[in-house]
């Protein structure tokens, strides 16, 4: 009798992913997670996401009213960055902050033109600092924008350049506006992270609701076969989005690929069974799909949204942060998907990275075959 | 012990299971030492009321959980030891049919097919018998979770039998099936045991059922009380089984309410216009009842009685008689009544009685449906369905499950809007009516609508808060519910950790505070043994009594004997209507005499020409 159970492994493995095949295609959300979301969240990242801002209103306080003043009104008025507004009092233009109507001050004070021919003129700019990083961004554009100035003001009037060695960098965070060529391919890990971790979760969670494992567990599949048949088609499905993903990226936002699109699909295909293995692992404690779905959002999706350097930096986090990265799979992938897009098949970096996937995805699949038992408690 | 090499398929012995309570709650003793043999070939029927351990006695046999103790042995198999050893040979359903909803009929085969190794040649001999046997020949294209539930436990059937096995195993196969179906269900089970020497072993908590199968065990908390023929059990109640004919007038319900108080009455139900009596002590030689003490709040045995006769005992009697034998020490919490001892009848208590019950003619509608449908997409639910209810009556709304009883009742309360037709409870509809006409109803839901992690007094503020009870009426009302429901020794308790009997009456009691005239009761006793539901009864003829209409849905057929009127639903429309008496004469036929409410719910259901098209649900 076992021998006859063993022999037609197989067809009970082909069987299962059939099963779950069908199911998989019949489930709208399957679909919309595959396909759906990774053109949303591209678009979304890719047009809404821009770490650029435009039109930013400020009030430009001019106590001093010399050419040069309104020669530097006008640089703002004329940038693309900022719709500057002309005040004559400061505390008209507080009022205005603190109702929200504008985003910062820029005061030029009486001495401005007298300074500045002396060559040490000095701003005020006041922010509105609710969302530190607009601002932060908002002054830097303002640097920018008074750098510009001076510079054309310096050709003009013949001058020599004016302390260059404090412009220099606030021209290099301008390279924001590629922030789309990292955002874009960092996309990738969001998508393939929600396929294989969040639906498998949520497919197993769903046959412990539904009193299918108890049919299923009383036949003779193997536990080994029940898990390779969650596998396979979920990751037909991960693969897909990570298509889509790739596509719209080379498509839509001309991201640049420098390394090999071999390389690529393999690292992710590497990630994609880390990430089923999570789901999977997650699914064998979560039995229901409230708490799967909480599980593997909590303990997959927002780290790897939050604490894989996909959107904030890992170097400009508390060393005790940067060290729970290292045990997040979605670190690894990220760091691959940067330097294979941005960068191109650096080996130095793609070896050791992908070997630390390969060794999660060993590990947690290897778990989870070994807690999947056909008990019901 | 070793086993011996016995022609049993099935042997345990001594077999102790209990789970772990969640947060605080005491562990719970599921299995108590049971021993069970089911010898080959037979028909093994566990019955027992809900929480017996029929399904963790299922599951350890099928090695799906493993015993804290004791022998399992299946084909030959130590199941302990290697707990799918015997797979491959046993098919199993578990309670919820475990199919793929999302697959069709012909795709849910095939995968039960192919997991249990069956060729392609077997295939080809199997399907056609399958499909004949369960007529699911029509549907083999259509998905299972859009067929019916007396179709769903077919294919759960069919699945179970793409092999053939040598033991099947059925988890509670006929819960919240038609009749007609669960008929159906059973003569294929029958007609398998006897062609195919096959062994079954099935759970029910139908006790009806219990006496088509050749052996039967009857389980209580997590013990084995009697096992053996159907008659043997029901012997226990030989010589103490009479039927006692009412005067003209007088309802069943309300002499059987008061019969069920006395100490010598094992059991009383209405049962054909007549109300069914176990005693304690059996007759004398001359099948005269035994004497019947004269206790407080007992009128049974006056003029109201005018006949006994002693009848046949059915398994149903002989089951209740062990079961009050083994309740006999509560097992119920410290303080309380156990399950089904007799509380204080009176529904009202302190309060003062209602004034609108003399001043109401009894004939005025209270409740008035005309045309009532509700769509849910392309699926009728309710299907113009027609009915007036009178004050002070008792209205049952009886139908399997899907039936449309509980989205007719959600209209009725107003939590769900109609698609088209006419509505009217207490004049309103409630609907549209301001909150105090909210207040004439209570609503108790079949899910209890009560705050786990609050504490029963918690609960009972909330509600009474909830309905703008203030003062003393307020105090006066708190007082009634906890003495009414035996509350006293819980009110600290957090909800959720109640057992489920006293969440049922908090349920109940949270809906009253308010005094409705009108109560609203979804599915109150499923999943209730039989003695908390007699108990039930008891609470809700008393309630009539005093004016308060009660619309009420079950799909225990039995039931229906409590109600002054009823209407049996199916498939979202109303097939019959009128007294108990009325419609149990619909079942009657030349071979038939007297009819039960089943065979009546059995003819009705037959005789409906839409019924093959509706078979399958939407």
């Amino acid at each position: 009798m076992s021998a006859r159970a063993k022999l037609a492994k197989p067809r009970r493995i082909f069987a299962m992913s059939r099963k779950e095949a069908r199911q998989m295609l019949r489930d709208p959300s399957s679909i919309a997670l595959g396909i759906v979301l990774p053109l949303l969240l591209i678009l979304l990242f890719g047009y809404g996401l821009s770490l650029d801002a435009h039109h930013v209103p400020i009030a430009v306080v001019l106590e001093d009213h010399s050419p040069a003043a309104q020669s530097l009104f006008g640089a703002f008025a004329g940038s693309r960055y900022f719709r500057p507004r002309a005040l004559y009092s400061m505390a008209a233009a507080e009022k205005l902050l603190s109702a929200g109507r504008v985003d910062g001050i820029l005061r030029l004070r009486h001495e401005f033109s007298r300074e500045l021919a002396a060559g040490h003129a000095r701003l005020q700019y006041v922010t509105d600092s609710i969302d530190a990083n607009r601002a932060r961004l908002i002054q830097n554009y303002a640097r920018g924008v008074i750098a510009a100035w001076l510079a054309q003001r310096a050709l003009t009037h013949g001058w020599r350049e004016i302390s260059p060695v404090a412009l220099q960098p606030q021209i290099w965070f301008n390279r924001g506006l590629n922030s789309r060529y990292f955002l874009v391919p960092g996309l990738l890990v969001l998508i393939m992270t929600l396929i294989g971790a969040l639906m498998t979760a949520l497919v197993v969670a769903r046959e412990w609701e539904r009193g299918t494992f108890e049919a299923l567990f009383a036949t003779p599949v193997k536990p080994g076969e029940i898990v390779i048949s969650k596998i396979l088609p979920y990751f037909g499905l991960g693969m897909t989005g990570f298509a889509v993903t790739v596509a719209a990226a080379r498509l839509l936002f001309h991201v640049p690929l420098r390394g090999s699109l071999l390389v690529l699909i393999l690292v992710a295909a590497l990630y994609l069974l880390v990430a089923l293995g999570m789901g999977l692992f997650i699914s064998t404690r979560a039995k229901n799909q409230f708490i799967a779905s909480q599980a593997a959002l909590l303990l997959t999706f927002l780290p790897a949204m939050m604490l894989s350097g996909f959107i904030f930096d890992l170097r400009s986090m508390p060393p005790a942060v940067q060290a729970i990265t290292y045990v997040l799979p979605a670190r690894y992938f990220v760091a691959l998907l940067q330097t294979l897009f941005l960068a191109g098949d650096i080996w130095s970096v793609v070896v050791p990275n992908a070997a630390v996937l390969l060794v999660m995805a060993v590990l947690l699949l290897g778990m989870t075959r070994r807690l999947t038992v056909k008990r019901l408690v | 012990m070793d086993i011996p090499a016995s022609p049993s398929v099935v042997l345990c012995r001594a077999v102790c299971k209990s789970f772990r309570g969640k947060g605080h709650a005491a562990a719970t003793q599921a299995l108590d030492g049971v021993a069970l043999t089911v010898p080959t070939g037979a028909m093994v029927a566990l019955v027992g009321p809900d929480g017996a351990g029929k399904t963790t006695l299922i599951r350890l046999i099928m090695g799906l959980m493993p015993p804290d103790s004791g022998a399992i042995t299946v084909l030959g198999h130590n199941i302990v030891q290697s707990p799918h050893a015997a797979e491959s040979s046993v098919s199993y359903m578990p309670q919820k049919f475990g199919l793929y909803e999302d697959l069709t009929v012909q795709e849910n085969l095939d995968l039960y097919a192919d997991l249990h190794n069956v060729s392609t040649r077997e295939r080809r001999e199997r399907y056609p018998i399958l499909f004949s046997m369960t007529n699911l020949g029509r549907f083999s294209d259509r998905l299972a979770g859009r067929l019916s539930g007396g179709m769903k436990q077919k294919l759960g059937l069919a699945c179970a039998l793409v092999q053939s096995p040598r033991l099947l195993v059925l988890d509670e196969p006929t819960v919240g099936v038609d009749p007609v179906s669960r008929r159906e269900l059973w003569s294929i089970l029958l007609d398998l045991v006897k062609q195919q020497s096959l062994t079954v072993l099935v759970s029910t908590p139908y006790l009806e059922e219990a006496e088509l199968c050749g052996h039967t065990v009857v389980m209580f908390q997590g013990r084995i009380l009697a096992e053996g023929a159907p008659q043997a059990v029901a012997d226990y109640a030989r010589q103490r089984t009479f039927h006692l004919a009412t005067r003209p007038g007088v309802q069943p319900r309300r002499v059987a309410a008061a019969w069920l108080t006395n100490s010598a009455v094992v059991d009383a139900v209405p049962e054909g216009g007549q109300v069914r009596v176990v005693f304690k002590t059996p007759a004398g030689a001359t099948a005269t009842p035994p004497s019947v003490p004269d206790e407080p709040g007992f009128r049974g045995a006056g003029p109201d009685v005018t006949v006994f006769k002693e009848v046949q005992p059915h398994f149903a009697d002989g089951f209740m008689v062990l079961l009050r034998q083994a309740m006999a020490p509560p097992r119920d919490l410290p303080a309380s009544p156990g399950g089904g001892a007799p509380l204080p009848v009176s529904a009202r208590g302190a309060a003062p009685p209602p004034p609108q019950t003399a001043a109401m003619p009894s004939a005025e509608p209270v409740v008035e449906v005309r045309d009532l449908v509700r769509r849910f997409g392309n699926f009728v639910a309710v299907d113009q369905v027609n009915f007036q209810i009178s004050r002070g009556e008792i209205f049952g709304l009886l139908g399997p499950n899907g039936a449309g009883k509980s989205t007719t009742f959600r209209m009725l309360c107003g939590l769900l809007p109609l698609t088209s037709g006419t509505l009217r409870v207490a004049g309103h509809d409630l609907r549209h009516a301001r909150a105090s006409a909210r207040q004439t109803v209570g609503y108790v839901a079949q899910k209890f609508s009560l705050y786990s992690h609050l504490s029963v007094r918690d609960n009972l503020e909330f509600f009474a808060s909830a309905y703008g009870l203030r003062g003393r009426r307020r105090r006066q009302r708190l007082a009634w519910a906890v003495a009414e429901f035996g509350f006293s020794t819980l009110l600290a308790s957090a909800t959720g950790r109640i057992p489920d009997g006293f969440k049922r009456r908090l349920a109940m009691a949270c809906a009253l505070l308010h005094e409705p005239r009108i109560l609203f009761l979804d599915e109150p006793t499923s999943g209730v043994d039989p003695l908390a539901r007699r108990e039930f009864w008891k609470r809700i003829t008393a309630m009539a009594d005093e004016g308060v209409t009660v619309v009420v849905t079950t799909h225990f057929m039995e039931e229906a004997e409590y109600c002054d009127r009823m209407v049996i639903m199916m498939n979202g429309r109303i097939l019959a209507q009128g007294t108990p008496a009325a419609i149990r004469q619909l079942g009657a036929t030349a071979a038939v005499t007297e009819p039960t409410m089943e065979d009546a719910f059995i003819h009705v259901v037959r005789r409906d020409p839409r019924r093959s098209s509706s078979q399958a649900g939407t």
